[in-house]
This record gives C-alpha cells, sequence and structure tokens, in this order.
C-alpha cells in the first residue's frame, strides 16, 4: 500500500490534471449547505465541510435516470419496442467523500450485484467510479460511525483515503484503481504512513455517541415486529421520506415511463418505504396503510432484515443525517437501542 | 449477463374475454424475436412482467404450462393503469414481456407424492399451469393422487371452463368445482365456499400429500386451518403470495415480507416458512 504526499499548493494542479481521464465530482457549496456535484471545468471540490447535506449516493444511483427510450408512433417499425437509453460510463472520480459514505455504497452494492442479476446502471456507474475519501478529523455530533460498523478512517469501499494535515493531505492508496489516479494527477511525492494510526484514534476518540447493536442479530425477528413501541416511537413521524432520500444506504426505487408525444422514456426514480402507495396493490388493498408499519418496516430493514440476510452489520453507517434532518427529531440510535434492549414477554 | 429490466419484444396473438363480467381477459403473446422463448423458459408458478412502453409494467403469474409450446399465456383482470390499456389492446398489437420471475411451485421434489390444488377466483392462473403441466402424458405418472378445488363467486366467474369439462371426463384427476352463488344459473357441481368444500372433498393429509394454495386473503385465512385440520403438516402446505412490485429481480425495495423478498424469493414459500415471516397488515 502506498502513501502519498500531496502538498497542497499541488492540489489545484493534480486536480485538472485529473479532467482529462475523469468526469470530476465533489463536494461544492449549495445555498446553506455543501452536496457533491459535477464539477465545472474551474471548479475545486470545496473541502471544508462537516458532512455534505446528502451522500454521493447519487453518483452511482442517480435520483433519476433513464433506462429505456421507446416510440409510440404505429408508422415506426420498432415502435413499442425498448431501446437502451444512451448512458455515460467514462472513468468518474468522487473527490472528498466521507469514509461512511463509502462503506455505504459497499453495503448497498450487494443488493444490486447478486448471483441472479446484476443491475447494469448501478454497477456500470460503480465500475467506472474511483472514489476517493476525505477522513473526518472533525466528526459532527451526530455522527455514531463507529459503533456502527464504520469509523472516520475507515477504508471500506474507497479506492483513496486522504487525511489533511494542513498544508498538505497524506494520501493512502487502497487500490489500484485509486493508484492510477494518484499518478494520473501527477503526485507521487512519497507520503508518511505513520501519520494515520494516531489521527485515527484522535478522531475516533470524538466520537462519543454511540448505538448498541450487539443483540440484534440474536432476536428474534417476529417479537421485534410485534414489539409494542412502534405506535409511539413513530407518533411524531410525518412520513415526509426525508430520512429515505438523505440516508446513503436507502436504495430503494420506482420504474415510471415518461410519455411527451409519441416518444417516451423509462426512467428508474428513487422511491420512499415512507409513503402508502409504495405498497398499494392494484387491488387497493395495502398491506402498509399506516404509518407506524411503515416506519417499522424502514428501521426493520435497517437494523434486522438486512443484519440477518447478509450478516455484514447493520444498513446504516452511523452519518447521522437521518437524525439531523427529521423534521420531527426522530433519531434512529434511540430506535436501534430500544430494538438491541427489547425482550419479548414471554 | 443480459439487462434484466429489459423486456422481450412480443406480439399479441390471440385474445379472449375469459368470464360472464368481461373483467378478465386471457392473452397468448409470440416472440418477436427468435430465441427469446427458449431464453424464457419457465416453471410452473413463476410470474413475469408484463411490459406495455408508455404505461408501465404489471407481475402477472405465467398460466400456459412449459410444456405448451410456440406461446405464452396469461390471464389479466382488468383493475389500474396497465391492465385497463392491455384490455384495450388488439391482437397484433406489439409490447414486452420480462421474466421469467420469482421461484416455481416445487414440482420435481412433489414426484411420487399425491397432490392437492386448491384454488379461487383469478388466482387460479398459476394452477391452471400447474395443472395442465400434471396432467401431460409424460408427467401423471410420475405423480400420484390428483385432487383439485377451485372456487369462484358464480358460474360466469369459472376460468378455463372448457378445459375444466375436459379434465372432469379423465379418471385421473379429481376436480371439485365450487361457486359461492349461482345467480339462478344451471349449476351441477358444489355450492359453497372453498374452505367448506375442502373439508369435505379433499383427501387426508399424510407424509406423502402435499396442498399448493393460491387465492384470495381470505380464502387463504380459512382454508388453512382446514388443511392443518384434515393432518397436513405446515411443510407440506405450498402457497403463492402476490404483493406490489416493480423490479421483479429483488432490488426495488417493495414486495419485502421481513426479510423476503416476495418477487425473488417467492413467491411461492411453504406454510412452515411463512410462520417465520411477520403478518404484515398488523
Amino acid at each position: 500500500m502506498k502513501v502519498i504526499k500531496i502538498d497542497k499548493k499541488t492540489w489545484a494542479g493534480g486536480i485538472n490534471s485529473l479532467r482529462s481521464g475523469y468526469r470530476l465530482i465533489g463536494p461544492v457549496v449549495k445555498g446553506d449547505a455543501h452536496d457533491f456535484a459535477e464539477l465545472a471545468s474551474d471548479e475545486a471540490p470545496d473541502m471544508a465541510f462537516g458532512n455534505t447535506r446528502l451522500s454521493p449516493k447519487s453518483v452511482i444511483f442517480p435520483q433519476s435516470e433513464p433506462m429505456f427510450t421507446y416510440s409510440l408512433d404505429e408508422s415506426d417499425p420498432e415502435h413499442h419496442i425498448l431501446k437502451d437509453s444512451t448512458k455515460d460510463y467514462s472513468p468518474r472520480a468522487v473527490i472528498g467523500m466521507r469514509p461512511c459514505d463509502a462503506k455505504a455504497i459497499s453495503l448497498v452494492r450487494m443488493n444490486f450485484d447478486t448471483p441472479d442479476y446484476r443491475d447494469p446502471y448501478w454497477m456500470d456507474a460503480y465500475d467506472a467510479t474511483t472514489f476517493v475519501g476525505l477522513a473526518c478529523d472533525n466528526p459532527c455530533t451526530t455522527c455514531f460511525c463507529t459503533s456502527a460498523g464504520c469509523g472516520p478512517y475507515h477504508e471500506e469501499g474507497l479506492d483513496v483515503l486522504l487525511s489533511d494535515c494542513g498544508d498538505a493531505y497524506e494520501a493512502k492508496a487502497l487500490t489500484e484503481k485509486g493508484e492510477k489516479l494518484l499518478a494520473a494527477a501527477g503526485w507521487d511525492a512519497e507520503g508518511d504512513v505513520s501519520i494515520f494510526e494516531p489521527k485515527k484514534a484522535d478522531a475516533e476518540a470524538k466520537i462519543t455517541c454511540t448505538v448498541e447493536t450487539g443483540n440484534l442479530r440474536g432476536k428474534n425477528s417476529l417479537d421485534l415486529y410485534d414489539a409494542p413501541f412502534w405506535k409511539e416511537l413513530s407518533f411524531a413521524c410525518i412520513n415526509c421520506g426525508t430520512c429515505t432520500y438523505t440516508c446513503p444506504t436507502c436504495w430503494c426505487f420506482d420504474i415510471q415511463d415518461e410519455n411527451k408525444g409519441k416518444e417516451g422514456v423509462r426512467m428508474r426514480n428513487w422511491d420512499s418505504c415512507m409513503t402508502s402507495l409504495f405498497t398499494m396493490h392494484g387491488s387497493g388493498h395495502n398491506p402498509r396503510t399506516e404509518k407506524h408499519q411503515r416506519f417499522r418496516q424502514r428501521f426493520m430493514h435497517k437494523l434486522k432484515y438486512f443484519v440477518d440476510k447478509y450478516d455484514k452489520g447493520l444498513m446504516c453507517v452511523g452519518c447521522g443525517r437521518c437524525v439531523q434532518q427529521c423534521p420531527a427529531n426522530i433519531d434512529i440510535r434511540t430506535i436501534c437501542n430500544k430494538m438491541n434492549g427489547y425482550e419479548a414477554a414471554s | 449477463m443480459q439487462n434484466p429490466y429489459k423486456a422481450y419484444p412480443v406480439r399479441i396473438d390471440d385474445i379472449q374475454v375469459a368470464t360472464a363480467d368481461k373483467t378478465l381477459r386471457t392473452f397468448k403473446f409470440v416472440f418477436l424475436n427468435e430465441g427469446d422463448e427458449e431464453k424464457f423458459s419457465y416453471n410452473v408458478g413463476q410470474f413475469a412482467e408484463l411490459s406495455i412502453p408508455g404505461q408501465g409494467e404489471i407481475p402477472i403469474g405465467i398460466a400456459s404450462s412449459p410444456s405448451e409450446k410456440g406461446f405464452v399465456m396469461f390471464t389479466v383482470f382488468r383493475t389500474g393503469k396497465v391492465t385497463q390499456h392491455l384490455h384495450n389492446m388488439k391482437v397484433g398489437d406489439v409490447m414486452g414481456l420480462r421474466g421469467p420471475l420469482g421461484n416455481c411451485y416445487p414440482i420435481e421434489d412433489l414426484e411420487g407424492k399425491n397432490i392437492l390444488i386448491i384454488g379461487a377466483g383469478f388466482a387460479f392462473t398459476t394452477l391452471r399451469s400447474t395443472i395442465k403441466y400434471l396432467l401431460e402424458p409424460e408427467n401423471r405418472k410420475r405423480f400420484g393422487r390428483l385432487d383439485v378445488i377451485y372456487g369462484a363467486r358464480h358460474p360466469g366467474m369459472i376460468l378455463y371452463k372448457d378445459e375444466l369439462v375436459e379434465w372432469e371426463q379423465r379418471d385421473d384427476i379429481n376436480l371439485n368445482l365450487t361457486v359461492d352463488g349461482t345467480d339462478g344459473q344451471e349449476w351441477k357441481y358444489h355450492t359453497g365456499f372453498v374452505p367448506t368444500v375442502t373439508e369435505s372433498q379433499a383427501p387426508q393429509g399424510d407424509d406423502d400429500t402435499y396442498a399448493i394454495l393460491c387465492g384470495p386473503p381470505m380464502m387463504l385465512k380459512f382454508t388453512k386451518p382446514v388443511l392443518e385440520k384434515l393432518g397436513y403438516e405446515p411443510n407440506h402446505i405450498i402457497m403463492s403470495l402476490e404483493n406490489r412490485m416493480k423490479c421483479g429481480i429483488g432490488m426495488c425495495g417493495r414486495c419485502n415480507i421481513g426479510k423476503e423478498l416476495v418477487c425473488k424469493d417467492g413467491p411461492v414459500f411453504t406454510l412452515d416458512k411463512l410462520n417465520e415471516m411477520p403478518e404484515e397488515d398488523q
């Protein structure tokens, strides 16, 4: 594993060198918060942020993306036959993503890359992307990554991990993809691997809030499902779906046909288990008409079903976005602890 | 690996009104491209997404049997946007077919066993596929006794009447038809709900007898205890479920019951598996 020192004086030049081989996506200020966006040709990533409002999951899984086009014009010999939408899967790089968001992408991959099916849109975008992480030396108060199987210097899912050392970044190349990117930027000064361990320990020590998760796997799923606390916990929830959109590990989607005149596009859009329509049958029957049922589904999926299905821990990386942005102050940490500590009456 | 979201182009080859109230139609599709029929190789109990560009997709159980070649058949209830549109389409129209999807009835595991098939309403489609398959000369001898109980609201709502009449005359299938009421129409079979007819007509459960159930929630709810009373163990009761779906391949996240996805881990589950899963709706 190679460690490269990137003098910040060479940062902008290196980023510029990358533009010829990569589409660059990085944090930029949008309104009152940072978000990830494709960088304009003269734009540098703004690395001075706590965490972005949304995770960069949309780089791999756009909020809305075309799957197919079709013609409804019966004089067209190919009418009503799906054609692949034009896609750009040329190399792209996300610069400055937080380790939690990278781990989230590796968790979501388990959904889209299975022994039976490979989702071509998600996987082609994933394969085209180099993930350059920025370690968190100043975590937010809502971060609980260290007890959610992640951490401020977590490397899973990243190709490069950067640590900000004042006038330079120390860059750890974690994969071949990462080494290639560092070389393409022209960064080749030998770095100092020894800074990582102490900085990691410092950063981890700053994360004081935790969740209890040790009992979740052993719990009986039906007991948790039938636990008496769901109505009470969901009382304040307004089913707005903010948690699902901001969550880096939420992947549910909808497929919709959008027509304009005789042409149309089959789109895939983010969807949310918080809405009643999500599960409503054509007949009108709906297994989740009540908000506590939808609320329960979200937390059971993240903290129990996923845990049982894959045995890879939670479907949560502790980024704290849902905690920060929920308008009703619902806190996944409280719910996780409640589930972890629940004992069904015998 | 091919794109699992891309539907095979098909042409509607035949449309038949399936019930007296005209809310169900049976469609036969043929593949436009050579080789697609082979790629669409399916088993009984599987479903497919009927994909109408410009309208959307609907998951529907396959009603034809894998032993029937040259077409794929579906019987569709007119209920929402896509089914409404489909009911207005005509022979020769082009659309898409995506699949086959989901698991299947574990027919091969039932070799040498007695099979009781219980269906109600328009869920009879995949059961029609199953019965048709079991009755093929090369298949029938591989299985034991075959009992079928099929109920509909009234005689006009019975699907596949011509075939049922044909099957009724055979001595290698015990067919029990029932309706909730006759509306004054001539009817020489049972009258009464499926659970009641099951109680009086179904064979006793034992190690060598399996029940396959597909129908509306109420029918399932009241038939399960009858089967248990008749001695069917939960791992001998095989059920097919449905839920709202989009992708059909276990990715879009909406059809789960607990950690199981109805589209990919199902739609077929044994009752002992279902007993480990939460009862949504509560």
